[in-house]
């Protein structure tokens, strides 16, 4: 507890620099992952092409894809760009198949109405087809952001310092406070993505929790 | 009016879901298509608004070709209503009527107040617009559908076994408030169903379909009862179609009896008679009494024999028959319009009526579409 009382500054700014590492990926792969995941739920044979590549991208190692990114976008060694676009794509490996199949699981009836109504493309996406996926989104979501703190700390390795670094130099240097803290501020982290998550999906879902609702 | 011309659809794979179908629906009227699974029905129904699009053959809509109209345009123009209503469970109720005239570019106060009549002309109460689908009875959900059908006024509804997933009292009283709806607005309809009941019920014209998509009749309904095509016609219409078919047949003028009675919570006057009918102060029937089980007690709600139905004074005589045989005491019960009592009349005398009228006249030069001629009689008029 010494510990945390004497550097509570230093773990407030690597817990913020932990939350937009994690954080931005996360709205970004969001964003991607939609259209991707349309497309994907849209036409059969985009399907198992899409799910199948990104399924691989996730099995790449994190140190791995954080020590390429440099290579590929031509960012310098040290640059937190570098991990924003590695943890994006894990995002988008993650949440790409929730959405196409979230997509997919509109009900029937409710997909025959709207297609006798004339929803097509973009407005029966957000008008009809993205709200009902939400509860299905946003467990995917959670998964997502959960797993986006957990390996953001992998880039302590590569020099962009975030809460990963109270681990790393906890562990190194045998500082069980140091440690210790780093583990409960990822934990908390991660909860409180975890919460907005769980908050936003009540906002844009109210038909969920309506009362006398029959399932 | 829409025209099914030589349509067929076989699906990949081979199977023929419809085949050479060849209808006319007319404007303003209900086209029943009836039939057992597998008759193509709901790919008939389907073909109308390209959900599916026919191998061969042409639909027409008001002579226009529809396969060469825009898609998103025809079926806007089209109310689309299904069995289990497919609400948006999203959006609430007045939302969900709203749907056709927001995707139409309708301003939100038009369509909000078009919506909210719509919702009371189906006879649901304002404030269940805000709600959300899931908080209505199944009922009241395929009102919705209805209305949400309705909403842009469009000329065509189809209707894909819409009633079929409420309990029987519901539905009754849903086919009643739909033909109630139809008598205001006219819409020309085309309604799949596999029960015929409901179709004869419904329909202006029958068509019925046999397995393998295959027009087997398409007549009225009191013309498809009488005159059935052949024994797969015949046994689908079903056993009783004698006695339904009186349904479609208004009663001549009944000779009616002078029936004695009492009011309920009077006492009832000496008689030899095994039942006497009970009425309000207003002589609406109320039901039978047996006097010697009263002596002269005042007649009790309790005492009361309801099984007897009531007929109409100019009702159909399927009505009067089954007034005269559910009586307890055979005297069958006939009001006016006002529910008033008028008299009562015996079976054999309805019975006396039947062999007096005529039925509808065989159509020898079309079997399959004779009796549908005088629907389209109409429709061909200028």
């Amino acid at each position: 507890m010494t510990w945390l009382a004497d550097n509570w500054h230093t773990v407030l700014t690597l817990a913020w620099r932990s939350l937009y590492l994690a954080g931005i990926p996360l709205v970004i792969g969001f964003v991607l992952s939609i259209p991707l995941g349309w497309v994907a739920n849209r036409w059969s044979l985009a399907y198992p092409a899409i799910i199948t590549t990104t399924g691989l991208l996730y099995t790449i190692p994190s140190l791995a894809l954080f020590v390429i990114m440099p290579a590929l976008l031509g960012t310098k060694i040290l640059d937190p760009v570098n991990v924003v676009a590695a943890m994006t794509i894990y995002t988008v490996a993650l949440l790409v198949r929730t959405v196409a199949d979230g997509l997919g699981a509109v009900p029937d009836d409710i997909a025959q109405a709207a297609t006798a109504m004339g929803y097509k493309g973009v407005r029966r996406l957000f008008g009809v087809e993205l709200p009902l996926a939400a509860p299905v989104i946003a467990a995917g979501l959670r998964v997502a952001a959960v797993s986006n703190v957990s390996i953001v700390s992998v880039a302590t390795l590569i020099g962009v310092s975030q809460l990963g670094d109270l681990l790393v130099d906890g562990y190194n240097r045998v500082i069980w406070g140091e440690l210790l803290t780093g583990i409960i501020a990822c934990i908390l982290l991660a909860l409180a993505f975890d919460a907005v998550i769980v908050l936003g999906t009540r906002l844009v879902t109210p038909w969920l929790r309506v009362q006398g609702a029959r399932p | 009016m829409i025209r099914f011309d030589a349509v067929t659809k076989q699906f990949p794979g081979g199977t023929v879901a419809v085949d050479e179908l060849t209808l006319t629906a007319p404007t303003g009227k209900i086209t029943v298509l009836v039939g057992p699974s597998g008759c193509g029905k709901t790919t008939s129904l389907r073909m109308v608004n390209r959900m599916i699009e026919p191998t061969r053959g042409t639909i027409t809509l008001d002579g226009q070709d529809t396969g060469r109209m825009n898609q998103a345009d025809l079926r806007r123009g089209m109310g689309y209503v299904i069995q289990h209503a497919g609400l948006f469970p999203h959006r609430t109720v007045l939302d969900n009527i709203g749907t056709v005239p927001r995707l139409l570019g309708w301003d939100k106060k038009k369509t909000r107040e078009t919506s909210r009549e719509l919702l009371e002309r189906v006879g649901l109460a304002p404030e269940l617009g805000e709600r959300y689908p899931a908080q209505l009875s199944g009922g009241q959900q395929q009102r919705v559908g209805v209305a949400r059908a309705l909403a842009a006024d469009p000329p065509v509804m189809l209707m894909d076994e819409p009633f079929s997933a409420v309990d029987p009292v519901v539905r009754e009283q849903l086919q009643d408030e739909f033909l109630r709806l139809q008598g205001e607005l006219g819409k020309t309809i085309i309604f799949v169903t596999h029960d015929i009941d409901e179709a004869i019920k419904l329909g202006d014209q029958v068509a019925v379909l046999r397995v393998g998509g295959r027009l087997a009749q398409v007549a009225e309904p009191a013309y498809l009862l009488a005159h059935p095509a052949d024994d797969f016609v015949a046994d689908f219409v079903g056993r009783d179609r004698g006695y339904r078919a009186l349904g479609f047949q208004e009663a001549p003028r009944l000779s009616l009896h002078f029936e004695p009675t009492v009011v309920l919570g009077e006492r009832p006057e000496p008689t030899d008679a095994a039942w006497l009918l009970v009425v309000d102060d207003d002589r609406h029937p109320l039901g039978w009494v047996e006097p010697r089980r009263i002596g002269d007690r005042p007649v009790a709600e309790a005492a009361l024999h309801r099984g007897g139905t009531v007929a109409r004074e100019h009702g159909s005589l399927r009505a009067a028959l089954d007034a005269a045989l559910s009586a307890p005491s055979r005297r069958g019960v006939v009001v006016d319009d006002g529910g008033v009592l008028c008299g009562t009349v015996l079976a054999h005398e309805v019975l006396n009526a039947i062999e007096t009228t005529e039925r509808p006249q065989r159509d020898e030069s079309d079997p399959v579409h004779g009796g549908a001629a005088a629907v389209r009689g109409e429709e061909d008029a200028p």
